[in-house]
């Protein structure tokens, strides 16, 4: 999983049905001190997350694996999705020296 | 599977269930030779109890994470799946704790 800052929304009315309900959200990955690294990508969100906050996130396959409600991998529930919002960081302690992100208004 | 370095760890209270009660530890890939990290920093679920500054096994990927977690529909990937004690190379020892 790697960290991000949430830096706006997705709004899609017309989507595929496994998308619909999911609040798709606008991220800058980070570095876990909170420099920017790489493009934007769109995410779900599954922690109601909100704008410019710290989050972190998971790509590829366990992106959909989020989103199943029972216990099995029912392809057909799965979203298209390759990133989702796993949680929201209150503290990043690392020992590189440098200070690790946080989020301030929390 | 890759050598890593424990370099941190990372609170959050809002979390996916699926991370409940889980430690989540921040690793970076490590070169035993010169004994440099190098690479990108990437969250990981700790299953073994590794401490700030081990040196871990890490596995990247999500069909044996839930193996592990027992969880079919486990949205998480990269795992510390073991703590390393030494590696052997080209005839040489070396030893992590």
């Amino acid at each position: 999983m790697n960290a991000a800052k949430v830096i706006g929304r997705v709004v899609a009315t017309s989507k595929w049905k496994t998308l619909e309900g999911k609040t798709l959200l606008l991220l800058q990955p980070t570095d876990w001190n909170g420099k920017p690294s790489g493009d934007m990508i769109v995410a779900a969100d599954s922690v109601g997350a909100g704008a410019g906050e710290f989050v972190f996130y998971v790509k590829s396959r366990e992106a959909c694996f989020s989103w199943l409600s029972g216990n099995k991998q029912v392809l057909g529930e799965m979203p298209p999705l390759d990133a989702t919002v796993m949680g929201i960081i209150d503290g990043v302690d690392i020992t590189d020296g440098k200070a690790g992100l946080k989020n301030e208004n929390l | 599977m890759k050598i890593c370095k424990v370099v941190g760890k990372v609170w959050a209270t809002r979390k996916h269930a699926c991370l409940k009660n889980r430690k989540l530890l921040l690793v970076v890939p490590f070169d035993t030779e010169t004994q440099k990290t190098k690479g990108e920093t990437v969250m990981a679920v700790d299953l073994v109890d590794a401490g700030e500054g081990s040196v871990v096994l890490v596995s990247d990927e999500g069909n044996s994470a839930r193996g592990m977690l027992d969880d079919p529909v486990a949205g998480i990937r990269t795992v510390v799946c073991g703590i390393i004690d030494e590696t052997l190379l080209d005839g040489k020892h070396r030893k992590f704790h």
